[in-house]
């Protein structure tokens, strides 16, 4: 980095970048953390504490754990046969990835809700093992599953690509066979590129509301995420209700951004001195 | 992304476990991509191309285009500049709290948009912050066709950003600096120098940026007030025709959002290929 500075325009940049950021960010964050610190905080814990908003965040964070675990195994097997081998397909298969990135998130919904409710195609094949996908708890998991897709083979990918191959080999000449030497030469390798991904998929599916509302069935108490119940007391003119689950949200999804961030670069550390 | 592996890729033949990986995964991933994707141009056709031009030319429609337009508009500018701004401080500077500034500019696609749609209207709803001194002045920013405008340039403002910063930051300082010692002043370096080296990844951005703003859903659901006709978006109207149950009218509209996705990835494609070959 230079020093002194021979580069221009800190000032103005930076100088953009934070008016911008605390017009659009931090004022109407900070407005909704005003409005939520306007309650006692016996009010607060009864707003974000009945029984309702406690369905939904059950509901939102077990769909998204569900959602990321199944990214998790699916990114990493996309990623290792787009890198790894060739097949018929591969280049179409690699650009179509992106896909969730660029389709807005209601289309996606309604395209799954039809696609999986019981008279449609897919749900159709599960119908008759009593198996509902649409207007139930699978349909939300399924929802939150395309909308993250993109994020643990985008950030394997490149990683995958980077080994160095003497590290197979090495292992290959010591005795391991391939599953012992993806198991224990490779994905310590990609640790901290999963978790990077996941920790995107799993946020990203927490606050995932458009692609899950087609297809939830919204029923309060069994299908309703929470972000969902913030809307709803918004229609409701229920504003400091509103104000006081969004700002749970926002807390938890803070705190999951930090945490992962310090475990990130833990498990970096750990892996490369 | 073309990663280019250390390792040649290998071909499948003869290989019955690499094929069945490979047939799990690619089958797995693909139906998942395909299947949302045949079913919008499948609904959307399903009583023929009259029905469905007859849909997309609907005035309600084409009204909720104009506003979608307007919009992605008003994002795409203010995003760009905000985008190259905000890269070029974080990437060609070194200062305490950069990790958080990166946070802190991408925090609007990590959280629900429905959050950033309330926080908004906390702030210049009637119940908010400066909502009632606004309309003392005559200006008002909820429910409105502004309040539409300004909460898609917040949720989509860090789409650009995001793929421009890994190539400056990739790229280093050594060219603007040459540059600068050579004579040249802050703007010629930034549309000479700099400006060329990152612009396939902003064009990508800017169609990203783009498609994305023409889809916001959430938290525009929360600011328009949904009036038919007057403020809904192409994602709003989506959501009324589909639960007016009128499904091929619904995934006719779905279907022009889809398309803008797909030309989206096309150009994403072609951009790296270009990267890729003017690398090697």
């Amino acid at each position: 980095m230079p020093r002194p500075r021979v580069i221009p325009g800190l000032g103005l940049t930076l100088g953009t970048t934070l008016v911008f950021l605390a017009l659009a960010t931090l004022l109407p964050l900070g407005a909704l953390v005003l409005k939520t610190a306007g309650l006692s905080w016996s009010q607060f814990w009864d707003y974000a504490t009945d029984a309702r908003a406690l369905s939904t965040y059950r509901v939102t964070l077990v769909s998204a754990g569900i959602a990321t675990s199944l990214n998790i195994v699916l990114g990493v097997l996309t990623a290792w046969i787009l890198v790894r081998y060739e097949f018929p397909g591969r280049r179409l298969l690699d650009s179509a990835i992106d896909l969730p990135f660029a389709l807005p998130t209601a289309v996606a919904g309604i395209a799954l809700a039809t696609l999986t409710v019981p008279r449609g195609p897919v749900g159709a094949l599960f119908a008759p093992f009593d198996i509902k996908i649409a207007y139930a708890f699978p349909g939300i998991i399924l929802a939150m599953t395309f909308t993250s897709l993109p994020f643990i083979v985008r950030t394997v990918q490149p990683v995958l690509a980077d080994l160095e191959p003497q590290l197979e080999e090495a292992a290959a000449i010591l005795g391991a066979g391939p599953v012992t030497t993806f198991r224990r030469v490779i994905l310590p390798e990609l640790a901290p590129a999963i978790l990077a991904g996941a920790t995107l998929s799993l946020v990203r599916s927490l606050g995932e509301f458009g692609a899950v509302v087609f297809i939830a069935g919204n029923l309060p108490f069994q299908t309703e995420i929470s972000s969902l119940l913030v809307y709803i007391r918004m229609d409701e003119f229920d504003y400091v209700g509103a104000a006081a689950l969004a700002t749970v949200i926002l807390a938890f999804a803070l705190v999951v951004l930090v945490s992962m961030n310090v475990l990130q670069s833990r498990l970096y550390r750990r892996f490369h001195g | 992304m073309s990663a280019v592996s250390r390792l040649p890729r290998v071909p499948l033949r003869g290989h019955p476990r690499r094929l069945a990986l490979v047939l799990a995964g690619a089958g797995a991933t693909g139906l998942l991509i395909a299947l949302p994707l045949g079913a919008v141009f499948y609904y959307a056709l399903r009583d023929g191309w009259r029905a469905y031009l007859g849909h997309l030319s609907a005035a309600d429609t084409l009204h909720a285009l104009g506003l979608s337009l307007l919009a992605a508009g008003v994002a795409l500018p203010v995003n760009t500049a905000f985008g190259l701004a905000a890269a070029w401080a974080v990437a060609k500077f070194t200062f305490r709290g950069r990790r958080l500034l990166i946070s802190l500019i991408e925090l609007p696609l990590s959280i629900s948009p429905i959050i950033i749609g309330v926080a908004y209207l906390f702030v210049f709803g009637m119940q908010g912050l400066l909502g009632p001194w606004l309309d003392a002045c005559g200006v008002r920013l909820a429910f409105n066709v502004a309040s539409i405008v300004i909460v898609t340039t917040i949720v989509t403002s860090p789409c650009v950003f995001r793929e421009v910063l890994p190539l400056m930051l990739a790229q280093g300082v050594h060219e603007e600096q040459t540059a600068v010692i050579l004579g040249a002043g802050g703007w010629q370096t930034f549309w000479r120098v700099t400006l060329p080296n990152v612009k396939w990844a902003l064009v990508y951005g800017v169609c990203l940026s783009f498609a994305r703003s023409l889809g916001e859903f959430g938290s525009v659901a929360v600011v328009s007030g949904s009036v038919r006709g007057e403020t809904n978006t192409l994602t709003l109207q989506i959501d009324l025709l589909y639960h007016d149950r009128v499904q091929t009218a619904a995934f006719a509209v779905a279907s022009v959002l889809t398309s803008i996705a797909l030309v989206t990835l096309l150009v994403k494609t072609w951009v790296e290929r270009r990267e890729s070959s003017s690398s090697s």
